[in-house]
């Protein structure tokens, strides 16, 4: 009863949060709410017995990577929509090809109830199939992270110094040497 | 204990929000932030999937996705920078030219 009430506020939570985000003019409330949709994502996980995953999403997501969000905004001094311009250039208030977005958002929500109305099983509860042991086990996670997975865990790091290199020649002022 | 369908539901829904900011916003930022709402759905749906086949890849991928996004968000942010230092705009119709 108790894991009920929990998944639906916290479903709430992410999913009305996700919905400010996009529906808000200030990029800087768009950040803070993205960053309280990933503070439900992340309860989601521990009732989902990942708890090492909900850490990592509040420390990387919600930590480092909005952090970085957050600095880019005031740091560019984001200019804010224009009421004006909004209303004169809002998708959903101006007719014709437009509308092709809200159309095709609408079209892929449509399709994934589709989806997931014709597929079957899904009515079973999460942990019916397996303990929540193994799952929730850090050293189990790092011994298949560190075995199974080691090459992809070692073209990762080439992965981030990439972008890591990419970021400052892009984001240099042009000119300097 | 909450049906797996549930999961998938909220996922899905999340991932419908951030394509609908992607295809309606004007603000580079706010697109950006739209693609993290769409990793994030898919991120969910694999570790609800991991939990439901008591198998811990599900959340192995979560993290792989997580590195992905952090490097995403580098490179995406500084592309936006050196974007805004040219036209001092971050609506995506002022970068219509091939060249400048």
């Amino acid at each position: 009863m108790a894991e009920t009430l929990a998944f639906y506020a916290l479903a709430g939570l992410a999913v009305v949060a996700s919905a400010l985000v996009i529906g808000q003019r200030n990029p800087m409330y768009s950040v803070m709410m993205l960053i309280a949709s990933f503070a439900g994502l992340a309860g989601l996980y521990i009732l989902l017995d990942a708890p090492f995953v909900a850490m990592a999403q509040v420390i990387i997501y919600a930590g480092a990577i909005m952090v970085l969000f957050l600095f880019v905004v005031m740091l560019l001094n984001a200019p804010q929509e224009d009421a004006a311009e909004w209303d004169r250039t809002h998708p959903l208030r101006r007719p014709g090809i437009a509308r092709v977005g809200a159309v095709l958002a609408t079209l892929l929500v449509v399709q994934l109830g589709w989806a997931l109305s014709a597929a079957t099983g899904l009515t079973a509860p999460v942990g019916s199939r397996g303990g929540s042991a193994t799952v929730s086990s850090v050293r189990e996670l790092g011994r298949v992270l560190f075995t199974d997975h080691g090459f992809a865990f070692e073209a990762t790091s080439i992965l981030i110094l990439v972008a890591m290199v990419g970021a400052v020649v892009l984001a240099r002022r042009e000119g300097d040497s | 204990m909450i049906p797996l369908g549930h999961y998938l539901i909220v996922s899905a829904l999340l991932f419908a929000i951030g394509s609908a900011g992607v295809f309606l916003r004007k603000n580079l930022i706010t697109i950006l932030l739209s693609v993290e709402i769409m990793l994030n759905a898919v991120n969910l749906s694999f570790v609800a999937f991991g939990r439901y086949n008591g198998d811990v890849n599900g959340q192995i991928i979560t993290f792989f996705v997580m590195t992905v996004a952090a490097a995403e968000a580098a490179v995406g942010l500084a592309l936006v920078i050196a974007l805004f230092r040219h036209r001092e705009s971050l609506n995506p119709d002022a970068f219509a030219s091939l060249k400048w």
